[in-house]
């Protein structure tokens, strides 16, 4: 089947849907690839490497959209774009099919199938290679940080100059999802002191690890709303949050707001009050600026100065990162039409047993089959509830002391045992006995200061050693005769000799192959 | 010819020389001194002994002759034997001194000087002695034949068990009590021969039969375990000839092998009563704990070139080896590849689980042999703290030790396992032949998490395609 790539025709829109390098795997799966002349050009991949990618370049959209049976889109279709489309067509790209009903019907009333990749079930662990939302979100995150550095005036890292102490910037990133913890890592790396906040408690690790401080509300509610998102907060926790942004504001020169709520206009989180506490010169992103934005001053799709703070509402944060954010989509694109073509024979099948398909599917042969079930999940494996196993004690060392009983109870079986040896051994066994015990315990030291990496050597040179059994034999062989005694010498000396053999062969082999193997620990 | 006192003095020496060598192994550096000390000390035992007052010079040419042959035979599997068959020739060399130690008491026993000029009570605690000492080597005789056995894959790894095995044993062990008793009363030398002879027999099937119940993964608590039986038998050995070097170099080398057999245990969390008694894996199926029967998530595969990728953007490497790395010998393949990755300034690092590998020390010894730098060999304890500023960590053919169920799962057989925590890397890459789970037979959770790769085929052959993709 033919995969066609038609240019992007929003106003704004640099991104495409795949790159050259996408193109060469989706030939691997069995397509063609058909991409329409130009459609890269923003996105710094032009019609020579399509080219040699090995997908062919079609001019104009009508002919491309005509002669595709699978179309890959970015941006929401338009309404032209969707007339130029073939009856019973396969869609796949950005749909919102929440946000937009009479795209549905349209697409509907041309028989296509449709995917929405906006409407992939994120919660799926192996749906998270086609998660394109999170991959754009991902770079949103970054360049918003970078934006934030643009419009900044001074250093993000603190540095100790000839010329005096620069402080770093401060930075609060409002909501730690994909774009937040994005912006946090990226703000991070730059040298910048970062913070974070978001309503689910659980993305405090997450912040961390990134290099960020987590922020929290002084207030007991449990924010997490089901597949990833957020929630709407009660009232009072409203009232905490609030008054923690406000401090937040007056304190840090940069604020990246990412806090979006499905289905909902984007949260106000900062008031017009909070923007004109902040020091002069500083930003704020306001990544939410298309839903309305997160700060009550945000322009969308602009950058303004108010009270001498830079606003930057920027809606195209991906296509201001343009080749970046179209190998992302490219790519999950890709792992999509993976899972769509198992056989790798350039058919499509839409597998509606699939949870993962299910759930992206949104319009089959013309059927608006949205919005899907939710997809069986396994139960959450009661994760919460198994703690820990408590960790051993820690290898190498004697190990913790043990309990006072269980000391008690050694000693007493040991004095025993001595006790019974002493009542009834002779004395000259005690004498060995004595030098048995003490050569237990200077084993006992000596062996547990050797180096775990040395435990084969270890048991090669004890193999050496105990060779020692040798002298056992070698008094055997021939001791100096004692008169009035018979001796089966034949069986005794046949007996040692071969004992001696045997222990020879560790004596020489044991030392022989430990010398190698030491020889061998090199720094 | 040396005199009582100075043959005395000398075992002394070669005692202190013995320890020195043991001591020694604390450390890479004063490893090579060690092993020295310890053939200067054989060396001055033996000639004490030889030329000593209990040998006659007829001996000589006997004594000669037999190390010459005894001696070229262990010197040439010394040198031919290859690092990855380590564990075997140990097990063969447990056998010889088992076997030497059995030979030795049944010779002590027939020969009527031994027991010259001891009273009724001395008679009777020697003949306890030769007892004990023949009992000691022959199990551990057999036992490490059949360990040997396992090791080489001569006999399969599975555990066998016999119906009512700890009741067999139980009826070995009062058999051996019972012709003991016989034994001491014995009129004569023949009528004790056969109790002797009986109790041997029973002693070398209780060594099949135990080492048989073990399966292939708990060889390295029975490796250790043979050793430390070794030690006592020349210790038991020690005692029937009241000779003290004997002695307390049967206590250095049974102690030694204890410790082992205890860190070994520890490093699996279990007791060393539930190895010994055997039949873990392989044989009965294991129950897992109900609800979580299957992981969830997706098995995600990754190709050698993607790997080789992963490595080369990586600041942070750690590579945990495990026993399948040996099998594929692809310790070489694992060193060209650290030294590709240091030279581009990657910092490179292993992690080694006490029981990965098939004896105590297994892998260090393999790496070691490929010419990885030891200093960047690391104990579990010493690297599990890092994984989380790792960027990308490689299991070699290993599975339980790297199970996150150990801690994650309660109910799992192996729970409280000490693992390396490989899965706290930003990826992990799993190099594996197939799905299949590990010794243990339980399912590997971190086969499924979301940062986790498969790289599935031979060890040594998909090393060997990421090489050169590093290169390329």
């Amino acid at each position: 089947m033919r995969i066609g790539i038609p240019a992007e025709t929003n106003a704004g829109e640099k991104r495409v849907a795949t790159v050259p390098e996408v193109v060469e795997k989706l030939i691997k799966l069995g397509f063609t690839v058909a991409v329409q002349s130009g459609a890269g050009d923003a996105a710094n991949c032009s019609d020579e490497a399509y080219r040699s990618a090995g997908a062919e370049i079609i001019d104009g959209a009508s002919k491309l959209w005509a002669e595709s049976d699978i179309v890959f889109k970015v941006a929401v279709p338009t309404r032209a774009e969707v007339e130029l489309m073939r009856e019973g067509g396969i869609l796949i790209g950005f749909i919102w099919p929440a946000q937009n009903p009479e795209l549905m019907q349209q697409l509907a009333a041309k028989k296509a199938t449709v995917l929405a990749i906006d409407a992939l079930p994120r919660q799926l662990s192996r749906a998270q290679k086609m998660d394109a939302l999170t991959s754009q979100a991902g770079v949103a995150g970054y360049r918003a940080v970078i934006e934030a550095a643009n419009a900044f005036g001074r250093f993000f890292n603190g540095q100790i100059t000839a010329a005096g102490k620069v402080p770093p910037a401060k930075v609060f990133i409002a909501g730690a999802g994909v774009a937040g913890l994005a912006a946090i890592g990226t703000a991070a790396g730059l040298g910048a002191i970062v913070r974070a906040n978001d309503t689910r408690a659980e993305v405090a690790d997450q912040v961390k690890s990134l290099g960020g401080e987590f922020v929290k509300v002084e207030y007991e509610e449990e924010g997490s709303g089901g597949g990833g998102y957020a929630k709407v907060m009660s009232e009072g926790f409203q009232q905490a949050q609030r008054e923690m942004y406000a401090k937040q504001a007056r304190e840090v020169d940069i604020i990246v707001t990412t806090a979006l709520i499905p289905g909902k206009p984007a949260p106000r989180l900062i008031t017009a009050e909070m923007v004109q506490s902040m020091k002069p010169g500083s930003v704020i992103v306001d990544m939410a600026a298309e839903r309305g934005g997160n700060c009550e001053l945000t322009v969308p799709g602009e950058a303004v100065v108010k009270h001498g703070v830079t606003i930057i509402g920027y809606t195209d944060l991906n296509s201001r990162l343009a080749k970046q954010s179209s190998t992302l989509y490219g790519t999950n694109l890709f792992r999509l039409a993976e899972e769509l073509c198992k056989a790798k024979d350039g058919i499509i099948d839409v597998n509606m047993e699939d949870d993962a398909i299910r759930g992206l599917t949104v319009i089959k042969d013309g059927e608006i089959t949205w919005p899907a079930p939710a997809p069986k999940m396994p139960a959450p494996a009661a994760k919460p509830a198994a703690k820990p196993v408590a960790a051993p004690a820690a290898h190498g060392s004697a190990g913790a002391p043990a309990s006072a009983g269980k000391v008690v109870a050694f000693f007493t079986a040991v004095a025993l045992l001595f006790l019974l040896i002493g009542a009834y051994a002779p004395v000259a066994f005690l004498g060995h006995f004595t030098v048995f015990v003490l050569a237990c315990f200077v084993g006992y030291m000596v062996v547990w200061n050797v180096t775990p990496a040395l435990h084969t050597p270890l048991m090669s040179v004890t193999n050496a050693i105990s060779s020692i059994i040798a002298i056992g034999a070698l008094v055997q062989i021939a001791p100096p005769t004692m008169l009035g005694l018979t001796r089966p010498e034949g069986w005794i000396l046949g007996l040692a000799v071969v004992a001696i053999a045997l222990t020879a062969v560790n004596m020489f082999g044991g030392f022989a192959v430990t010398k190698r193997m030491l020889s061998m620990f090199r720094k | 010819m040396i005199s009582a006192s100075l043959a005395t003095v000398s075992y002394i020496g070669a005692t202190i020389l013995f320890i020195l060598s043991l001591g020694g192994l604390s450390n890479p550096e004063t490893s090579r001194r060690g092993n020295l000390y310890g053939m200067i000390g054989m060396t001055i035992a033996v000639l004490a002994t030889v030329f000593g007052p209990r040998v006659t010079m007829a001996g000589l040419p006997w004594i000669i002759g037999a190390m010459v042959v005894g001696g070229s035979i262990g010197l040439y599997a010394a040198r031919k034997v290859q690092m990855t068959q380590m564990p075997e020739l140990v097990a063969l060399m447990h056998s010889l001194v088992g076997l030497a130690a059995c030979l030795v008491g049944f010779s002590n026993y027939i020969d009527p000087m031994a027991s010259l000029h001891l009273s009724s009570a001395e008679k009777a605690i020697h003949e306890i002695e030769v007892y004990v000492g023949i009992l000691i080597g022959a199990v551990t005789f057999s036992g490490s034949l059949i360990a040997f056995g396992k090791l080489s894959g001569k006999i399969g790894g599975k555990p066998l068990l016999l119906p009512g095995r700890h009741f067999l044993n139980l009826i070995g062990l009062l058999l051996v009590i019972a012709f003991g008793y016989q034994f001491l009363h014995a009129e004569s030398i023949d009528a004790g021969m056969f109790a002797l002879t009986v109790m041997t027999v029973i002693a070398l099937l209780f060594g099949i039969h135990m080492v048989m119940a073990i399966g292939g993964a708990d060889m390295p608590v029975v490796v250790s375990m043979l050793n430390s039986y070794s030690g006592w038998a020349a210790a038991a050995t020690g005692f029937m000839l009241n000779n003290d070097l004997l002695i307390v170099t049967g206590a250095l080398v049974g102690s030694s092998g204890a410790i082992l057999s205890y860190i070994m245990c520890r490093a699996m969390n279990r007791n060393f009563v539930s190895v010994i008694a055997g039949g873990f894996g392989g044989g009965a199926p294991v129950k897992k704990s109900g609800g979580d029967a299957q992981p969830a998530g997706e098995v995600v595969p990754i190709s050698a070139v993607e790997t080789a990728e992963l490595l080369r953007d990586a600041k942070n490497v750690i590579i945990v080896p495990g026993y399948g790395m040996a099998v594929a010998q692809a310790q070489h393949a694992v060193n060209e590849i650290t030294q590709v990755l240091r030279e581009k300034g990657v910092n490179v690092r292993f992690g080694i689980h006490p029981v990965a590998g098939r004896m105590p020390g297994h892998m260090n010894v393999l790496l070691a042999e490929a010419k990885v730098p030891y200093d960047i060999v690391m104990e579990m304890d010493e690297i599990n703290a890092d994984f989380p500023d790792t960027d990308v960590s490689i299991v070699i053919g290993a599975n339980d030790i790297v199970n996150p169920a150990a801690q994650e799962e309660p109910g799992s057989p192996i729970a409280g396992m000490p693992v390396l925590e490989v899965w706290k890397a930003k990826t992990s890459i799993v190099m594996k032949r197939s799905m299949a789970s590990g010794y243990a037979g339980v399912d590997n959770p971190l086969f499924y998490k979301e940062n986790n790769r498969m790289l599935f085929g031979d060890a040594k052959k998909m090393l060997d395609e990421v090489l050169l993709a590093l290169k390329a």
